[in-house]
């Protein structure tokens, strides 16, 4: 039986830039998971669209607010956040989405992860971590687990890796979880519970780079990966943020860690602008 | 368009210029501050924050001036007037996404109050000494405009200014001052809303599916959208084709059709061309006395302020000086110059830094005639006398230099030597 061309249609297509596939990722890599997962997410919580935005930084997933059709914008390596803090200023009524990667969020833009969430401004970041700067070509990055090679720790790396949801949780993140490429029911899910959520939320997906991570560390493909994935993770739903530090090809533990309540920055900022409208209580001059 | 009556604070004031600055911002309809404090430009913010709420305005303090400057960039496409203010060392770390703006062709104002010396310098001090890294600061090819106000009047008058040029262009727009205009009291007045013209963005009316956010018609500066209606943009620091997608072949090339404004390939060449096309009608100059001048003073900013001074007693002994201020320092009246190079003896550039906007007079004169040039190494304005010994020297100087010669101030002069026919660099 012939395919109708509604059932041709990848199911995906209204919410990707149809005209820009082929994309750029390697086979095996999981940014596509999370990218489909993200989707997912958007189709579940029938959102208008049009006000729908996606920030990007440099790098592998940084690419991705050029695959998702809608309001897009790829921009500088680490400053995604401090750009959608402006977006979302300048047109409110818009939800805006970090993705960007791990070295582009937690180290040259550490520092915007850490107040954005102190400020709980309504975000959602979705971190896809591969633990390595990719695009680059493999170097070692802030989340790189000990002893792990990559193209600059050629003898293993001895540094320590950063836990990403636990910055995320002490700067004041109100919902932190994280998932793996693998997980892909959960992470939808758990994107749409961030979406929702009021304030600051934030999603890490750990995800295979077949390319540079895997071949350095001789861990097979995409597939191998995500046996070790299915092999290795554990779920658990509020484990303390302390606990979920990875080793390099140790247990990774997932699930949602944070979900808590803190005033937002949108709620915080209305009543402050009612309250000084007329700029003659309070204030200082 | 006029501006709008709630946003302009009409009166006569007697405040600073970092606050003239804030002000006119707020008349121009700025609408979104990001911002980080610096010396000596943390006055503008606070006045900024302290009106917006009035006026509806936002004001976030980010947690660095590279973050600052992103948020500028997301607030303009979500469709608002966007500023922010800093000094050097905010300057330096904001060059990452001017490069952005400039690429993305994002319509947003940077106000720079120049400090003295490099690094921290001295914070509380003067200097213009920014000039260059204004326009070559950050990383390719591109054009800003950077304007250059002498007193807190103009900062009120150049912001609306900018703001106006930034709209029109899609460019960043650099407000050069220095902490000379930001800290300095003086009269500004504030005139009624009706007298303010403002440029509004010009978005576009097309067909929703056709839209491509860097097609352009012979203007060479394409119609904006803005996110949230609709248009599923695209925006990329990557270079890109009308379409805004990013091109991966390696040749940069513009693909030019007929009309010579089509551009299916690189829109890079479309950065610099669309403010060197349009660079008469950005430029605007002060002349004073050019028409019988042996010798032109060219300065901007604070320092054309100490120049006139000099002007005038030049011309009080009879000597035939000329004074040319630079309100729009880029993109460079590079025409003009070259014009009065070919009739006078020479022209005496002041300007607070070892020499920066010197070197581009000199490049227009073509070596028609004598470049001077009278330093400053920034912390105070020059003595006036300086500039005028120097006017002095170059109006009965008969040898024709090559290259720009320096006028050693009196001061650093007891300590480094130097006279009008030492060259520079020397």
């Amino acid at each position: 039986m012939k395919a109708s061309e509604e059932e041709k249609k990848h199911p995906m297509e209204n919410l990707l830039r149809m005209d820009r596939i082929p994309h750029i990722w390697c086979p095996g890599c999981g940014i596509g998971n999370a990218v489909s997962a993200f989707a997912e997410a958007i189709k579940k919580i029938e959102y208008d669209l049009d006000e729908i935005c996606v920030v990007s930084g440099i790098g592998c997933t940084g690419r991705v607010a050029g695959y998702i059709k809608t309001d897009s914008f790829h921009t500088t390596h680490g400053r995604g956040i401090a750009y959608a803090t402006g977006v979302k200023l300048g047109n409110p009524k818009m939800k805006v989405i970090v993705i960007s990667g791990d070295g582009d969020l937690s180290a040259i833009g550490g520092n915007h992860l850490v107040h954005a969430a102190r400020r709980n401004i309504d975000l959602t970041v979705i971190c896809v971590n591969n633990f390595i700067y990719a695009m680059t070509g493999g170097q070692v990055a802030p989340t790189t687990p000990r002893t792990a090679f990559t193209t600059t720790s050629p003898f293993g790396n001895f540094e320590s890796p950063i836990n990403i949801p636990r910055l995320a949780e002490a700067a004041g993140a109100v919902y932190v979880a994280r998932w793996t490429a693998l997980h892909m029911r959960r992470l939808t899910d758990s994107i749409v519970e961030a979406l929702n959520k009021p304030g600051f939320s934030f999603v890490e997906v750990i995800a295979p780079c077949a390319m540079y991570y895997s071949r350095t560390n001789r861990l097979g493909d995409g597939l191998n990966m995500m046996k070790f994935y299915y092999d290795n993770s554990v779920i658990k739903h509020g484990e303390p943020t302390e606990n979920v530090d990875i080793g390099f090809q140790e247990e990774i533990v997932i699930g949602k860690f944070i979900d808590r309540e803190r005033p937002t920055f949108s709620e915080s900022l209305k009543s402050w602008q009612q309250e000084n409208k007329t700029g003659k209580q309070g204030g200082i001059d | 368009m006029k501006a709008d009556p709630r946003d302009v604070l009409t009166g006569t004031y007697y405040i600073d210029g970092d606050i003239a600055i804030a002000y006119g911002a707020l008349a121009a309809g700025c609408k979104f501050l990001g911002g980080y404090p610096i010396t000596p430009s943390t006055a503008a913010a606070e006045a900024f924050a302290r009106k917006a709420p009035q006026v509806g305005a936002r004001f976030i303090q980010i947690e660095d001036e590279l973050g600052a400057i992103a948020s500028v960039l997301g607030a303009s496409w979500a469709g608002q007037k966007s500023m922010t203010i800093t000094s050097g060392p905010g300057y330096s770390l904001m060059m990452e996404n001017i490069g952005l703006g400039a690429a993305t062709e994002t319509p947003f104002v940077i106000v720079n109050i120049q400090r003295g010396g490099p690094s921290t310098g001295v914070p509380t001090s003067t200097g213009q000494a920014d000039m260059m890294q204004s326009k070559w600061g950050s990383n390719g090819d591109y054009e800003v405009i950077a304007l250059a106000p002498d007193s807190p009047q103009e900062g009120f008058d150049f912001t609306v200014k900018a703001f106006n040029l930034a709209e029109r262009y899609r460019v960043p727009v650099m407000l050069m001052a220095d902490e000379c205009v930001g800290h300095m009291t003086e009269k500004v007045v504030i005139p009624d809303a009706s007298e303010i013209e403002l440029e509004t963005r010009r978005f576009y009316k097309g067909k929703k599916e056709e839209y491509k956010p860097f097609k352009r018609d012979k203007s060479l500066v394409p119609p904006m959208v803005k996110a949230g209606d609709g248009y599923k943009l695209y925006i990329t620091g990557l270079s890109h084709d009308e379409s805004g997608h990013p091109i991966l072949d390696k040749k940069l090339l513009p693909d030019l059709d007929k009309a010579g404004v089509t551009n299916k390939k690189s829109t890079n060449r479309f950065l610099v061309e669309k403010i060197r096309k349009n660079r008469d009608e950005i430029i605007e100059l002060r002349e004073e006395n050019l028409e019988d001048a042996d010798v032109i003073v060219v300065s901007y900013g604070i320092i054309s302020r100490v120049a006139y001074r000099a002007v005038d007693m030049a011309r009080r002994e009879g000597l035939k000086v000329g004074m040319l201020r630079l309100i729009t320092v880029w993109p460079f009246p590079e025409d003009r110059i070259a014009e009065l190079a070919k009739r006078i003896k020479g022209f005496v550039v002041t300007e607070i830094n070892y020499g920066q906007i010197v070197f581009e007079v000199d490049r227009c004169s073509h070596g028609k005639t004598n470049i001077i040039l009278v330093p400053h190494g920034g912390g105070s304005v020059h003595d006036p006398d300086d500039i005028y010994d120097a006017i002095k020297k170059t109006a009965t100087e008969k040898k024709r230099y090559q290259g720009v010669l320096e006028y050693t101030t009196s001061l650093e002069r007891s300590v480094f030597g130097g006279s009008m026919a030492e060259k520079y660099g020397k």
